[in-house]
């Protein structure tokens, strides 16, 4: 008996510490160009992809990709499944009152996008009577929620930006809003380039637009945490930040 | 009846599940509950009348199908049975996508709907639900009823035609309620298993009860309790659902010859 639990005892002790090497970093199972959408092949591929790879290596960490249903990505890191989120996630209070961040990596505008030649803003009023979809549970459902809602004709949830950018080529929404960077993305494709147009940037609010994207990790795991932001700050540094975003963004994403 | 009802073996399933009831209150949390209150009666009650509806135009639908397959012309029964073959062979989230995403964008590059008093209702996403709920009932139910129309003793027919019973009474008095009454069962069954399909529709925005329950989720990353209350209206709807049949199947009565 002693034996056996000797052994499992073992056993258990090995696969943690096997299971220390791999750090395994969650990315929504959801396409966000550019910044992680999977190829023909299958194999995932973008911005937030390379970043990975590169802070892993600045980092000197072993890293794997795990692509989790966005609306579950909390959860699997409460649960254990993954050990960081590296998914366009951005630092808010309500996030931090589950899990813990790192510094950021990225941080830019946040826009409206319309339908070509109605007439709005990126304001209440100019928002006023117009039905806007947005991501659930993203910082852009709270700041539609806060700041809009109360003048807009309803907000629709989506699960992903994808389908309220097909709503939104369809007229079943008149108006969305997201990263400039995801946003950009919609509007340079044939269908997004065809219907819609920025409306232009909302007014800044920290509370709930937040502190830019940080890695998501679990509370207490402090070592994790400062080996990620090593990585970050090393990958800043030396350049590699500039030339990972040289082949996705005109200017650089970092933000003020 | 009560007396017949409580024997030592249910009295102690009734405990356990109390107790389990208790256990679930106390240990879980439940705070989220009052702020979704609203929605969430808001969901129960799109949940129902989704159902209610598609299970009417759906049966309405179903009697016609089954009876050009069990006796309709070749014109008839051809379409009937194509059509009934190809939504029973095609998941129902594959039909509400094709009528959503489909469909449903093709609409807004036709200028004169853009531009009709139809199109409120035509860019919300429930008409496209409601089609889809009701398009799969139809189907189902109209090859039970092509069953059931068929089980029903030709000898009865064939005796009311030759007491000169005209055609649609004959229908309306003998072949129909009796075909009904065959199906009543199935119907029960099926009317429980198109409860379960309703939830689909969350998947095209329409804000039911088990939208709700995610919105829960990923507001608040609670995960268990939000589903767990989800169960538990599911079964109470799927509790009244078995009752209304038991209380139809009992009320008309068996006069099979």
């Amino acid at each position: 008996m002693t034996k056996i639990a000797l052994s499992l005892a073992a056993a258990l002790m090995m696969t943690g510490a096997a299971m220390a090497e791999t750090v395994k970093v969650g990315i929504a199972a959801e396409p966000y160009p550019p910044f992680a959408s999977p190829d023909a092949a299958g194999a995932w591929t973008g911005w937030e992809v390379d970043m990975i790879g590169a802070v892993c290596k600045a980092a000197e960490m072993e890293c794997e990709i795990v692509p989790v249903a966005w609306d579950g990505i909390i959860p699997s890191l409460t649960s254990g499944q993954i050990d960081a989120i590296m998914a366009s996630m951005s630092i808010t209070e309500e996030r931090l009152k589950t899990i813990d961040f790192s510094d950021k990596y990225y941080n830019t505008p946040t826009v409206i996008v319309g339908p070509k030649g109605m007439d709005m803003a990126a304001t209440p009023e100019g928002l006023a009577g117009k039905i806007i979809g947005v991501q659930v549970s993203t910082i852009h459902e709270a700041y539609v929620q806060k700041h809009f809602a109360a003048t807009a004709a309803e907000v629709k949830l989506y699960q992903t930006q994808d389908e309220a950018n097909q709503d939104l080529i369809a007229g079943r929404i008149d108006a969305t809003q997201a990263d400039s960077i995801a946003l950009d993305a919609f509007l340079a494709s044939a269908e997004g380039m065809a219907c819609c147009e920025s409306k232009g940037a909302v007014a800044d609010d920290t509370e709930i637009l937040g502190l830019g994207v940080g890695v998501g990790l679990r509370k207490g795991e402090d070592d994790l945490k400062a080996k990620f932001n090593a990585g970050i700050a090393k990958i800043l540094a030396d350049g590699t930040y500039e030339a990972v975003s040289k082949p996705y963004f005109a200017s650089s994403i970092y933000g003020g | 009846m009560t007396r017949d009802f409580w024997l030592p073996h249910r009295i102690v399933m009734a405990a356990l599940f109390a107790a389990l009831v208790v256990w679930c209150v106390m240990t879980l949390r439940w705070d989220w509950l009052p702020d979704y209150l609203g929605l969430a009666a808001q969901g129960i009650w799109r949940t129902l009348w989704l159902l209610a509806l598609s299970l009417l135009l759906g049966m309405t639908l179903a009697v016609p199908l089954g009876l050009a397959q069990a006796a309709g012309p070749l014109w008839l029964a051809l379409p009937a049975r194509s059509f009934c073959t190809v939504i029973r062979g095609t998941p129902l989230l594959l039909q509400l996508w094709l009528l959503y995403y489909g469909l449903g964008s093709l609409f807004p590059q036709i200028p004169w709907i853009r531009q009709s008093d139809l199109w409120p209702i035509l860019r919300q996403a429930w008409p496209y639900g409601l089609l889809a709920l009701t398009l799969s009932f139809a189907a189902y139910e109209g090859e039970v009823m092509r069953g059931a129309f068929r089980g029903v003793g030709k000898g009865q027919l064939e005796a009311a035609k030759s007491m000169g019973m005209p055609r649609l009474t004959i229908l309306r008095r003998i072949w129909l309620p009796q075909a009904l009454h065959r199906a009543l069962p199935t119907l029960g069954g099926e009317t429980v298993l198109q409860l379960k399909a309703t939830p689909l529709v969350a998947t095209i925005t329409v804000v039911d009860i088990y939208a709700v329950a995610s919105r829960v989720r990923q507001d608040t990353f609670i995960t268990y309790e939000p589903l767990l209350l989800l169960a538990v209206v599911y079964m109470a709807i799927t509790g009244l659902i078995v009752l209304a049949f038991r209380h139809f199947e009992r009320r008309i009565p068996t006069r099979t010859a």
